[in-house]
């Protein structure tokens, strides 16, 4: 049972795989006429979301209202946080109007951490991205995402073993990046990670990765998978690389690169893209590419850990 | 009305016993004493050191005195064991003039818990762009000689050319706070696997060490004085080590929590271990202790730090930096330093007390007949887990709660009279009496007194 869900770190290899067999159970429960669940029925659930997302909200209010939740949106811009107020505050206040679970999207690396561990609030705590440090639910669903279409409907029980990932991109700010490499090292698969050296973190030769700088080398060599990371133009603007041309040569999944790569890699991107910039249209949109089943993974992976932390069971009866 | 104490029994740095009688605020005899005297305090099994100096504290008065004030400060200060605090500038209105340091000065002459010797900023306001009026505060009342922007880095290599250059007109300091500001834009904690794994924004050793290798190039060229502020490194000490082999005039200073604490405490998010510069390795905790210990490093300095809890009980990039540290200090000093055998008590007496007077041009004999009578008694078997008990300041931002630390400052004497007594701060309206006392007999300098021609 795990109380919180903060970091893919912490996470046992016999959690992360009884998350993903849960997850399985909501995708089939997805299928049935009527998707709704009556397992988080009575209790109330705030998204408190600190900073601007479309994709991670909707798809854990999607999750939340699929198994009866009640749900309550916050988001920082036009409450009391515009005017000022300090994080504990609101905390504190969420508390007394008597929420029975946080999902928590905050700019600042940690805010969940200091979430979980305080006595602010008693509740679980669902880390929905924190600065640069983790996203574990997307980490999930990637890998529910490489699972189910590696293993298919045999997945059930099986983590990732000798899979070979590689991710490309701006490790540096990642937190896609953190929690999928913890998480795929986790569920035994190899992970290589492939960036201009300015946007690799420092220590990174203490994680269990393997890092180059030369993407067509990596591409040349066989993998399983290949995860595309959003890279943000203000990286530019800050000298991480000259210009939006050359990280595109050096690091961007080209269509030459595309026609290179095997017809059975898969293709991730956490989303949104930036078609033209680190992935093509003719990679985000070919039929080896997984991204839209990443966003309807992304639903029944966030109802598992909904269901597992608020309801402190781990296997559906 | 003349008044004595006796100290008996007191066991001085040097590992000797003797007793040490105190006359009209000055140190009248060490050694056997058989006089009769008002008062005694029995100081058996008590080291005597005299009064710790601290070259840099901030006291948060005027403008931010939710964290502290001056009198707030010195009892902090008392608490520990210290009887001189240099203030840093970065106060508001910043101490750049000859007002804001005279206004320091006085509030702590009326506090009377210590002697507050004012720093003073390098550049107006802080800014790095043009000198401040140093000549009007060194020639000012509070006569200041050490001068520093600390908080932020006089970054500007002409400026600190400047700088240097014209203090040597008044025989005067530059402290460098030493952070290279486009090195740690953004910066949270000490660079490396941590920081990469916690996502916060690293803090690179180089942006300290390449100012420090920058300034002490720039202090021989020019043969001034620089003082380098809380070194956290070991590639800093290694830069101090080859510019003193070399002859430059340059000395450093160690916080105690460099000394102790290192960057791993961060995987907590709790922002109790944020501070400027950032906790660092455990090969650096060793490195700054192996410098303390041969003398490249001249001496400890708290930075006393005080913030309110909401700038601390909060997201970790939010917060501010920095942490109390006058209560603990000597604690710290006395567990990294004595008990690894790598300082004695007199080494103590040295980087606590000789040497920052030194540095900060401050006149001093320690414990000698004809000096004035701040002492600090200690308890060096004592030992006790930390807690907000022990702190005396205005906030409450210490890294040390929980910690079990030894040592205790049983009595602190400035100037002949107790501060601290017993473990406990003496009263404000005790010691402020006391205060006036002894500047009714013309021991304390600073007050009605002319600005002098310098």
């Amino acid at each position: 049972m795990i109380p919180h869900l903060i970091s893919t770190r912490d996470l046992s290899r016999e959690q992360a795989i009884a998350l993903l067999d849960i997850s399985a159970d909501m995708a089939e429960s997805g299928a049935r006429e009527n998707k709704k669940l009556p397992a988080l029925r009575g209790k109330t659930i705030v998204n408190l979301f600190y900073e601007d997302s479309t994709r991670t909200r909707i798809s854990f209010e999607v999750a939340e209202k699929r198994l009866s939740a009640d749900v309550i949106n916050f988001s920082a811009k036009g409450s009391s946080v515009a005017k000022g107020e300090s994080f504990k505050d609101t905390i504190v206040t969420l508390r007394e109007m008597g929420v029975d679970g946080v999902v928590i999207r905050h700019p600042s690396s940690g805010a969940p951490h200091l979430l979980a561990e305080r006595d602010w609030i008693d509740v679980p705590v669902i880390n929905a991205g924190d600065g640069t440090h983790e996203h574990p639910t997307q980490a999930l669903l990637d890998a529910y995402t490489l699972r189910a279409k590696r293993w298919g409907d045999s997945a059930r029980s099986k983590g990732l073993d000798g899979l070979r990932v590689v991710i490309v991109g701006d490790i540096l700010h990642s937190r896609v990046a953190r929690s999928n490499i913890w998480l795929l090292h986790t569920l035994g698969a190899t992970v290589t990670v492939v960036a201009p050296p300015t946007l690799l973190p420092p220590g990174l030769s203490e994680w269990p990765v393997s890092v180059s700088y030369d993407l067509d080398a990596v591409l040349a060599q066989p993998c399983d998978a290949v995860m595309m990371l959003r890279v943000q133009s203000e990286r530019m603007r800050a000298a991480y690389f000259p210009n939006a041309h050359e990280y595109s040569a050096g690091w961007g999944l080209t269509l030459e690169r595309f026609h290179r790569l095997s017809p059975d890699v898969m293709i991730l991107h956490p989303g949104p893209m930036n078609r033209g910039f680190e992935i093509s249209s003719a990679a985000a949109d070919a039929t080896q590419s997984l991204v839209l089943d990443q966003v309807a993974n992304g639903v029944f992976v966030r109802m598992a850990v909904l269901y597992s932390v608020l309801t402190g069971t781990e296997v559906m009866s | 009305m003349s008044s004595s104490v006796l100290i008996s029994g007191a066991t001085i740095a040097d590992g000797t016993s003797s007793d040490i009688l105190v006359v009209d605020g000055l140190i009248a005899k060490v050694g056997k004493v058989s006089d009769k005297t008002d008062r005694v305090i029995d100081a058996t099994g008590l080291l005597a050191l005299p009064g710790l100096i601290d070259l840099h504290t901030h006291l948060r008065e005027p403008g931010f005195e939710q964290s502290e004030t001056v009198l707030t400060g010195s009892q902090a200060a008392a608490k520990g064991g210290f009887t001189t605090v240099f203030p840093m500038a970065n106060t508001s209105p910043v101490a750049d003039n000859a007002s804001v340091v005279e206004l320091e000065q006085s509030r702590g002459i009326e506090a009377g818990y210590v002697q507050v010797q004012p720093i003073g900023a390098v550049t107006a306001g802080l800014l790095g762009t043009h000198l401040a009026d140093l000549r009007g505060m060194a020639d000012s009342r509070a006569r200041v000689r050490v001068f520093s922007d600390d908080g932020k880095c006089v970054h500007d290599p002409l400026v600190m050319r400047r700088a240097l250059e014209y203090v040597l007109a008044f025989d005067g300091v530059i402290a460098q706070h030493a952070q290279e500001p486009r090195l740690t834009e953004q910066a949270q904690m000490n660079e490396g696997e941590i920081a990469s794994r916690l996502g916060l924004a690293g803090w690179p050793a180089i942006a300290e060490e390449t100012i420090i290798a920058r300034d002490v190039l720039i202090a021989e060229s020019v043969g001034a004085a620089l003082h380098v502020c809380h070194l956290s490194t070991a590639g800093s000490v290694d830069i101090v080590r080859w510019a003193k082999a070399r002859g430059i005039r340059v000395t450093a200073e160690v916080t105690p929590h460099h000394l102790l604490l290192t960057e791993d405490l961060a995987v907590s998010y709790d922002a109790r271990y944020k501070v400027n510069p950032p906790l660092r390795r455990q090969e650096d905790v060793l490195a700054v202790r192996a410098g303390l210990a041969d003398g490249t490093i001249d001496i400890v300095a708290t930075d006393h730090a005080p913030h309110p809890s909401e700038d601390k009980e909060c997201e970790w990039d939010v917060a501010a930096f920095g942490m109390v540290g006058l209560e603990s200090a000597l604690s710290i000093v006395q567990q990294t330093m004595v008990e690894s055998g790598q300082l004695s008590w007199a080494d103590v007496v040295r980087v606590m007390s000789s040497m920052p007077a030194r540095i900060g041009r401050l006149p001093w004999s320690g414990l000698a007949a004809g000096a004035p009578a701040s002492i600090t008694l200690v308890d060096p078997t004592a030992r006790s887990v930390f807690s907000v008990d022990h702190l005396a300041g205005k906030s409450q931002n210490s890294p040390y709660f929980g910690r079990e630390l030894p040592g205790r400052v049983v009595h602190t004497m400035f100037n002949g009279y107790l501060t601290v007594e017993n473990g406990q701060l003496v009263d404000a309206e005790t010691v402020a009496s006391a205060a006036r006392l002894r500047v009714a007999a013309g021991l304390v300098r600073g007050l009605n007194e002319e600005r002098h021609d310098g």
